[in-house]
């Protein structure tokens, strides 16, 4: 048999028809739903009499509009959000689907959630409406963002029309330097393979530095695989992922969870078989970074100076020329003498418990910086009510931060959470887009670490230094 | 879904890469539960100013552009967040086809379900279909789907590949959920095979 790799695998176990052109139908296991991708998808099933084919496989949770200030139960006050979020309460109760209301405990984002609550399996096909579904393939299933019209699709089909993607392999060997995250492993590829490096690959992520990463690392890793242009991104599931795996409130048990184990020690990638593209790095050689343009490939090691567009060839000088302009940086600046004024920790890249661990650690006993606004927002209502049993929240809110309720706020601020023109964020998030996090906001991306350093000194900052 | 057969349309010039769908359509307009009227907010931050006035300096704000059909633009066109918005706003601003180096994966398959057509060329081609559409309403480009073709308006012809299932559906303006449910028994079957061989899914 010829080998094959982790994806080949998935992508075989999932075909529920392949026609004579070559068109398949991939099955879906878990469809995770939010309301601001969702309600034209429902709109269509019910203009055409259909209906959700598996509503047990179809999980919805609010995240991206909802407020996370403490009172949020008292309503949404943005019409139009209060609208989209109603629209999804509606559509998942109608349709009988899986749901966490935005007064459950349970609800966060939406790929925070799939995997607090077990949804998310080994070997498994996880899609959403989401560009950031890539997040679930850190446990070893093939998981991607689609559009609406393939949301109806599967909501109507339970499958998805496909074609197969390239492999490609990205291997980080060695170990982690002293203050070096997933977040900086995540972004440093980026920063190599380019923002279109990965379109047309699914990317398996791989390598000592990977194996040795948590479950909560390893998301924060393929979170980002989109960043880079690739399908999704996946990891191979091993002890690491079955122990988080087990005992999830939707994981199996007793003989069903022997079953799925041995199935899922089966899912890698077999030792001769090949890789369309292959890129190393060495875990060594990866610093603390952050990003110092409007595009998530602009990264650099923490200890540059800011580039100047003739650094750059082709396309990228006119795009770096106006990432410059918006971002208000002047080249050779030291990146550590940028000043910021806005701290965000959270969102699905970094909005995990070990995350807020991270930032409390660099924060224990310190303050933030006069005139600093800093929030922390927890991934879900389950890692927030974690934080606050272990002292972290305590340790947030003595350091000046605001302390909020689950959602995607600052991240893409579809909520009231936004930048005005001319702020500038030390962000955990994942996109550094012109205008992302507001209108004229500029945004520089980095791990949850190096977000605490920077509200305590009002600088980018070498988180090594606090160490 | 409205049929894409053969183009004739004016063309704009956006030499700018990595055009991402934060770009194409900001977050405040993805809280409409509707698929129309997001054409005037289509590249809200690039084409008006902060008091709501036209940025004059955006291309599609220009006289020689009213009316244009097709976008030529730099390489990673749609790249970033899922949002169907984009091709939403484009269609509804007019826009019927984009002609790029490449394009973002979920943003390439979302142009096909609404009736837009990605069209990927090399560099080479991509620098003289921006030439042309820098003629602005004093050329018009052609876009043929059938032969996979694109034509300047001097007559120069570029081909390019296009997945054969998207290019039949585009050209006949199907609904893929309709041929998808002709495949039901397929779905069935691979469910109850599925529901033995991986109970816990």
């Amino acid at each position: 048999m010829a080998p094959k790799t982790l994806y080949d695998k998935i992508w075989d176990a999932h075909m529920a028809h392949e026609a004579d052109d070559g068109t398949c139908l991939l099955y879906i296991d878990r469809h995770l739903v939010h309301e601001v991708t969702s309600p034209q998808a429902f709109e269509g099933l019910r203009m055409t009499g259909r209906t959700v084919r598996a509503p047990e496989k179809t999980i919805a949770v609010p995240d991206h509009n909802v407020p996370t200030t403490l009172d949020r139960l008292k309503g949404i006050e943005n019409e139009e959000s209060r609208i989209q979020v109603d629209a999804l309460d509606t559509n998942a109760r109608e349709f009988g689907l899986v749901y966490y209301p935005v007064d459950d405990v349970r609800q966060g984002i939406v790929h925070i959630i799939g995997p607090e609550q077990g949804w998310t399996l080994p070997g498994m096909t996880i899609v959403c409406g989401d560009s950031h579904t890539a997040t679930h393939g850190a446990f070893g299933s093939l998981a991607h963002g689609i559009g609406t019209s393939e949301v109806e699709h599967v909501l109507a089909t339970q499958t998805l029309i496909q074609k197969k993607s390239k492999n490609m392999k990205v291997e980080i060997t060695g170990k982690l330097s002293l203050g070096v995250t997933a977040k900086d492993i995540t972004l440093a590829v980026i920063g190599v393979t380019g923002t279109a490096g990965g379109t047309g690959y699914v990317i398996e992520y791989c390598g000592e530095a990977i194996r040795n990463l948590s479950m909560e690392g390893r998301m924060t890793v393929c979170n980002m695989a989109i960043e880079g242009g690739a399908r999704a991104g996946m990891i191979a599931p091993d002890e690491t992922t079955f122990d988080y795996c087990k005992g999830r409130p939707n994981a199996p048990t007793g003989e069903t969870w022997d079953a799925a184990l041995a199935y899922w020690k089966t899912l890698y990638s077999d030792d001769d078989v090949h890789f369309d593209k292959v890129i190393t790095m060495k875990g060594e050689d990866i610093a603390p970074v952050v990003t110092w343009g409007t595009s998530p490939e602009d990264v650099l090691p923490i200890t540059a100076h800011v580039p100047a567009a003739k650094d750059f060839e082709g396309g990228k000088v006119g795009a770096a020329q106006r990432s410059l302009d918006y971002m208000g940086l002047t080249p050779g600046t030291p990146l550590q003498d940028i000043t910021i004024d806005t701290v965000f920790i959270g969102s699905c890249t970094n909005g995990r418990i070990e995350d807020l661990r991270a930032a409390a650690a660099i924060l224990k006993g310190q303050k933030i910086k006069e005139g600093m606004r800093a929030m922390i927002v927890p991934g879900s209502g389950l890692v927030r009510a974690q934080a606050e049993e272990e002292g972290l929240a305590d340790i947030f809110k003595d350091a000046g931060f605001e302390w909020r309720l689950a959602g995607c706020s600052m991240c893409l601020a579809m909520n009231p959470d936004q930048l005005q023109p001319g702020e500038r964020c030390a962000a955990t998030s994942n996109r550094n887009f012109e205008g992302r996090q507001g209108r004229g906001g500029r945004t520089h991306l980095m791990s949850p670490a190096m977000a605490a350093a920077a509200a305590i000194t009002g600088k980018l900052t070498d988180v090594r230094e606090m160490m | 879904m409205e049929k894409f057969e053969k183009l004739t349309a004016i063309a704009a010039p956006m030499a700018l890469i990595n055009i991402d769908t934060d770009m194409i359509i900001p977050k405040q307009f993805l809280k409409t539960i509707k698929r129309s009227g997001l054409g005037v907010s289509a590249f809200h931050e690039m084409r008006y100013n902060l008091d709501g006035t036209d940025n004059p300096d955006f291309v599609l704000n220009k006289d020689a552009y009213k009316g244009v059909n097709i976008l030529v633009a730099g390489d990673n066109f749609g790249c970033g967040s899922s949002r169907e918005h984009a091709p939403w706003a484009l269609l509804d601003f007019g826009i019927r086809c984009v002609i790029s180096t490449s394009f973002a994966d979920i943003f390439y398959n979302n142009c096909f379900k609404n009736g837009i057509l990605p069209v990927i060329v090399t560099e080479d081609e991509l620098q003289l279909l921006m030439k042309d559409a820098g003629k602005g309403s004093n050329a018009r480009m052609v876009v043929d789907l059938e032969n996979q073709s694109v034509e300047t308006s001097d007559g120069e012809v570029i081909t390019f590949d296009v997945d054969q299932h998207s290019k039949h559906c585009l050209i006949n303006g199907l609904d893929d959920i309709g041929l998808t449910l002709e495949k039901i028994a397929s779905i069935d079957a691979f469910e109850s095979q599925m529901a033995h061989s991986a109970p816990w899914v």
